[in-house]
């Protein structure tokens, strides 16, 4: 699954950091029918979790109710000084994982 | 392959369509998906008391405090913008734990819960969610004290995120 990650390459210490990931996923609600009148089956990515220098930063739960491509922007304070990665980690129902990692760079 | 025989195909695949429609629209009706998740197993006619007490577990909640940014009019319910922000310091001490979007008529109404911490420096969501219809959407704030306070927002949407059966 592929996903984009929008965040400053460098950030400030105890800047409090916009971060955006937008997931190319088709969000299946399982409320649709193929031509044949069967029920396509719902598929969403049901958690998404960010981490930051083994810390969880952010988590969401997510159903049928978010749109297709999901696109969640949140906020966290880089309190640690350093160089290191975003770690965005997901998980739809068929069970496929998706991962996406983007270099952060904290100064002092 | 006859031309009889691709009539008869078209037909059974228009009538499945319009009867998979037509289960699309039950389903919005009853909103009952699974008894075991009882956020989204309500259907009263005012359902935002019952699925939000699902979600502070009998916790009072308080209006305000919780500000939702949407266009008044959706044109679109496939993918409405929604910019949800709470009023707290964002302090170790006072901080939100947790943030619902709850919508009052979607099949499945918890659309989706964000975790935060008092890391996070900052109480905004900014994302987009489907809706089936014209309907007021809640966000539910959980704070660090275990209070819950919500904001509501009315979304007029003039196509349904549910009739894309193809």
């Amino acid at each position: 699954m592929v996903a984009r990650v929008t965040v400053a390459a460098t950030v400030q210490r105890g800047a409090v950091v916009p971060v955006r990931i937008n997931i190319l996923h088709k969000m299946e609600t399982g409320h649709r029918y193929d031509v044949d009148g069967r029920a396509i089956p719902k598929n969403v990515i049901h958690t998404l979790t960010c981490r930051f220098l083994g810390e969880t930063i952010f988590r969401a739960e997510m159903g049928s109710g978010m749109a297709a491509n999901p696109s969640v922007q949140f906020y966290f304070v880089a309190d640690a000084v350093g160089e290191g990665e975003l770690l965005f980690e997901w998980q739809d129902d068929t069970g496929q994982r998706g991962s996406q990692r983007t270099a952060l760079k904290v100064l002092a | 392959m006859t031309a009889e025989l691709k009539r008869r195909r078209f037909a059974v695949a228009v009538v499945g369509t319009i009867a998979g429609a037509m289960a699309v629209s039950r389903a919005g009706a009853d909103t009952v998906i699974d008894p075991a998740d009882p956020v989204n197993h309500v259907n009263p006619i005012n359902p935002f008391p019952a699925r939000a007490q699902a979600i502070t577990q009998g916790a009072p909640i308080r209006e305000g405090r919780v500000h939702i940014d949407t266009p008044r009019l959706a044109d679109n319910g496939h993918s409405v913008p929604i910019t949800v922000q709470v009023d707290t310091p964002m302090t170790p001490k006072d901080y939100v734990r947790r943030i619902a979007l709850v919508s009052e008529s979607n099949p499945r109404p918890l659309i989706a819960t964000f975790h935060l911490s008092a890391k996070s420096g900052r109480a905004e969501i900014v994302t987009r969610i489907r809706l089936n219809r014209t309907q007021q959407v809640m966000a539910l704030a959980e704070f660090s004290d275990g209070s819950f306070w919500a904001g509501r927002a009315e979304v007029i949407v003039t196509e349904s995120a549910c009739l894309d059966a193809d």
